[in-house]
């Protein structure tokens, strides 16, 4: 059988989850195995009223007082149990932070492997291949699980799109029996909460010019701000730049940051991540400045400059005060 | 409190990247290797909680790779300030995450460490496992995304990150693997005094060949990414190249008059 595990996010199910349950489908399709989805949590009720939309042979909730809050313990020790009575030959995540947390747990405890933060999957070859971005995203990886014993898959976000969801009733629906005590929960954990941000909501953002650490050192980043102020645009900037403290974080983009779809996104000496894409792919257009012309963020961008932006940005800057 | 960090050798952000002729890894002749960056951040909070603590606490670097590429950055761990190091020589190129950490805990489980501390991702294979497999073949409690730690008597309290600016607490028992996240700290550069100090400090070096080591998942095959759109190509002499985005700006997007 195939496993998808659906991720409770405040209560609704995580779009990561909504992909993965696409990848589960086309997977079970192709190798012709059962699918089933399981709802884990305590609060499982939204998520299960959701997840009885998607096609499925089996819909599983494993629901525990004990889940309310995540733990690791907790959570790893459920999906142990789970794929101790199930035997998935495929279980599937989204790649969440969750996932990044405690699925590793599973992997080891079980000896089974996990192969995370693929972008895409190749079906038609005889052992099925998962492609993920390795080398800061200047090159693809194709992995294949040599275990005959299972094993654990997480899908970045977009691997999948939830266009393609196939709805559905599941044909039947069981509950996990669950053994779970205090005592295998060493954590303890406090609310979760929200560091104020100082207002700048990118999110509407028209025009952004967004800098990388190509920026090179912090008495440099007037160059992006100027062009920024030049445009009438935003600045906003990778993660490696708000963690040197050239700017504060709420300019960040990306998977920890904001998520943005302007109009231009001006890239200024960024690699394209998949963590910062993540944040950025929605932009209607991309101008990308990069002296390396292998750079990953040209393959997104529809206007790839290659050249030093430490030179062009200041003329253009100029060109643009002149008018 | 005995603290081990994990750093790992990986390629340079500037190295040229060129898949070799078995198409299975790179070509290493054209890289420079340099301390995987959330790594670095990790030695940092290491080195400040020793010295916070002020006793006879000790950091130990742990590296995995083969002796040319790691010993520049375990030398420059000494320099900061670790008190030791563990070289784990493999000249496998070894690509499965289970692997890497079933081999790191072979070699460390006698040392009996109070913390693990490692980057969150690796930048160059980039599975963001590794610290939690250690952690759980080392029956350690285990945390990712750290942000903020706080040393307690036999515990550590930890602010995690999570997805979309939310973030959490969490307190966990000692012994501990925790992932941290880069811009926790600044980590410091090497003193001349560092280095000098570093030349006596002991590098104890282990084989991995002498453990058993069963790819559970298998790098078949590397390749060159395609690009999803068809953008246009600007190159040349940079003023030509500003006037070419400024007509872009104004004729194409619009977005100037
Ligand atoms: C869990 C997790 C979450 C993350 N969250 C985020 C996130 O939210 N946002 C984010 O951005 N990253 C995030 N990251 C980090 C991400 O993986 C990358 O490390 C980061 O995006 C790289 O930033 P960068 O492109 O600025 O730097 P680099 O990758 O170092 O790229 C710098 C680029 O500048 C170019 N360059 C250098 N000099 C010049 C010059 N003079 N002119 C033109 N070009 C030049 C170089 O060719 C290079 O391509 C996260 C990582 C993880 C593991
Ligand atoms: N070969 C290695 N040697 C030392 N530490 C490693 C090695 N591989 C991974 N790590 C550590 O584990 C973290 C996560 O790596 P990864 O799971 O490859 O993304 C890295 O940031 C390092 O701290």
């Amino acid at each position: 059988m195939i496993l998808v595990v659906l991720e409770n996010q405040r209560g609704k199910i995580h779009p990561f989850s909504i992909e993965s349950v696409v990848a589960g489908q086309k997977i079970a399709k192709s190798l012709n195995q059962p699918l089933s989805i399981v709802c884990v949590g305590d609060n499982i009720d939204n998520i299960h009223e959701s997840a009885k939309q998607f096609e499925c042979n089996e819909l599983i909730l494993a629901s525990h007082p004990l889940l309310k809050t995540y733990s690791a313990d907790g959570f790893s020790k459920i999906m142990i149990d789970l794929i101790k009575s199930y035997s998935p030959k495929y279980c599937i995540f989204g790649h969440s932070y969750m996932v990044r947390d405690y699925v590793p747990r599973v992997s080891a405890n079980l000896s089974i492997p996990f192969i995370s933060d693929i972008t895409s999957i190749n079906l038609s070859s005889q052992n099925i291949q998962f492609s993920k971005q390795v080398f800061n995203a200047k090159l693809l990886s194709r992995i294949e699980n040599e275990s005959t014993n299972g094993c654990l898959l997480s899908f970045q976000s977009a691997a999948f799109s939830s266009d393609e969801l196939l709805q559905g009733a599941p044909k039947k629906v069981t509950n996990f029996e669950i053994n779970l005590n205090d005592s295998d929960i060493r954590s303890t954990t406090e609310e979760e909460f929200q560091e104020s941000s100082s207002g700048v909501d990118l999110s509407t953002a028209e025009l952004i010019v967004s800098v990388g650490r190509g920026i090179d050192n912090q008495d440099n980043i007037p160059i992006a701000e100027d062009l920024a102020k030049a445009l009438g645009a935003e600045l906003a900037s990778s993660r490696p730049v708000v963690d040197m403290g050239w700017l504060p974080p709420f300019r960040q983009i990306g998977s920890s940051g904001q998520t943005v779809s302007p109009k231009l996104y001006f890239a200024l000496g960024i690699s394209g991540a998949i963590q910062h894409v993540v944040g950025m792919k929605g932009s209607k257009n991309i101008i990308a400045i990069n002296k390396d012309e292998e750079a990953p963020i040209f393959e997104i961008a529809d206007y790839a400059v290659i050249g030093d932006l430490l030179e062009i940005v200041p003329l253009l800057t100029e060109e643009l005060r002149k008018r | 409190m005995k603290i081990a960090v994990l750093t790992k050798a990986i390629p340079s952000y500037e190295s040229l990247i060129r898949i070799d002729t078995s198409s299975k890894w790179i070509d290493d002749s054209l890289v420079n290797y340099v301390v995987n960056e959330s790594d670095a951040y990790a030695l940092e909070e290491a080195l400040k909680i020793k010295e916070s603590l002020a006793d006879d606490s000790e950091v130990v670097v742990v590296s995995m790779g083969s002796e040319d590429k790691c010993s520049k950055i375990i030398k420059d761990g000494l320099a900061k300030g670790a008190d030791r190091a563990i070289l784990i020589d493999s000249q496998e190129k070894i690509s499965d995450p289970l692997s890497i950490a079933t081999l790191i805990s072979d070699c460390i489980k006698d040392e009996q460490f109070d913390l693990v501390f490692s980057g969150l991702q690796s930048d160059d294979l980039g599975s963001g496992q590794v610290g939690v497999l250690l952690g759980e073949k080392l029956k350690m409690s285990t945390a990712t995304l750290a942000i903020e730690t706080q040393i307690q008597p036999s515990a550590i309290r930890v602010k995690r990150e999570l997805e979309s600016g939310w973030f959490q607490w969490l307190t966990i028992p000692l012994p501990a693997s925790i992932s941290i996240q880069s811009g926790i700290n600044n980590p410091r550069y090497p003193s001349l005094k560092g280095i000098m100090g570093a030349r006596n400090k002991e590098v104890a070096k282990h084989n991995s060949n002498q453990f058993s080591n069963n790819q559970l998942q298998s790098m078949v095959e590397l390749y060159i990414p395609s690009n999803e759109k068809q953008a246009e190509k600007i190159e040349g002499d940079s003023k030509s190249v500003a006037s070419r985005i400024l007509e872009i700006l104004k004729n194409d997007l619009r977005v100037i008059q």
